[in-house]
């Protein structure tokens, strides 16, 4: 074998400690690299939760957010491994909800982001729909399970009059994060597409 | 933007806009009271016709004037319940989540109907 021919082996292969590429997605599976991606999209998100914070928006019920932090998640799916996206989701939101939040934030946070992961990684399956459609369903897939959890907690089932507005709510939100992932993704060199 | 996509973002604002017509055309119910419940069990029932300021606990207070319910004080670190707006003989309720209170407003309208929900 050439010495080109054992330069590409070693190059391609994971067991290289210099540029290692996941075949798959062109994105780095070696585990520093991997560590630092995913640490770093974890802070982002973090970021991105507080910044949201400081903006007031209430639909008049308790735990229902703008959902910003969820650009990260978008991001993650489209560039990594849905098991990344998972990561990152349930560490941005233990560490958010002790940092600024209470146990009851954490477990809508909880609820609404596992759904919505879900959710968008089914509709990304599904042929036909780009990225603006998957961010929307994860939004609004994120407001109807925090509604849920809701009233399955007070237990009070005329909580369901707030479906309308979550509803609207989670359709734009979702579509603007949509936007906003769909040109980063394009210009971003830093987020290669698999 | 792709097609579908396009079509799942009007059908859903399109069931937001629908739903929403159909829960402001819900009739005003005739004999509406204001229900406390606190973590679930029922603290109290008052008329919303007459003005009254009702200490919840010792964590939440809230106003009822010209039939309209607010939430005036609360000790949670949110005061989104606060914040909720008002409501009034049409229905609604409003919830301070960590203190499990919930303000409701009940009456003999059918679709009040509450579901036994169990939580597990």
């Amino acid at each position: 074998m050439s010495e080109a021919e054992k330069r590409k082996r070693i190059i391609n292969s994971s067991e290289g400690n210099g540029e290692v590429r996941n075949r798959q997605n062109g994105q780095s599976s070696c585990g520093v690299q991997r560590l630092t991606r995913l640490a770093l999209m974890t802070a982002l998100a973090m970021i991105l939760s507080y910044v949201e914070s400081l903006i007031p928006f209430y639909a008049g019920f308790p735990g229902i957010k703008l959902g910003l932090a969820n650009l990260v998640i978008v991001l993650l799916l489209y560039t990594g491994t849905i098991g990344e996206a998972l990561v990152v989701s349930c560490m941005r939101i233990l560490l958010t909800g002790f940092l600024f939040g209470n146990l009851y934030s954490m477990l809508f946070s909880l609820s609404g982001g596992l759904i919505s992961l879900l959710v968008m990684w089914l509709i990304r399956k599904i042929p036909g729909f780009g990225v603006m459609g998957v961010s929307i369903a994860g939004g609004v897939a994120h407001n109807m399970a925090q509604l849920a959890v809701a009233v399955l907690v007070v237990e009070t089932y005329q909580l369901v009059v707030y479906f309308p507005v979550l509803l609207a709510a989670g359709t734009l939100t979702g579509a603007g994060i949509g936007i906003l992932a769909a040109v980063l993704l394009e210009r971003a060199k830093l987020l290669r597409r698999s | 933007m792709k097609r579908k996509d396009l079509i799942l973002f009007a059908v859903l604002l399109l069931l937001a806009g629908v739903s929403f017509i159909i829960s402001r055309m819900m009739p005003e119910k005739s004999d509406a009271r204001l229900e406390i419940t606190i973590d679930g069990e029922s603290y109290g029932s008052y008329s919303l016709g007459d003005d009254q300021t009702i200490k919840i606990g010792s964590t939440n207070v809230c106003r009822i004037e010209n039939g309209v319910v607010t939430m005036t004080e609360a000790d949670c670190p949110d005061h989104i319940c606060v914040k909720t707006k008002p409501i009034d003989r049409k229905g609604g309720s409003i919830v301070c989540l960590p203190n499990r209170v919930v303000l409701k407003i009940i009456g003999t309208n059918a679709s009040d109907e509450e579901p036994e929900v169990i939580a597990g």
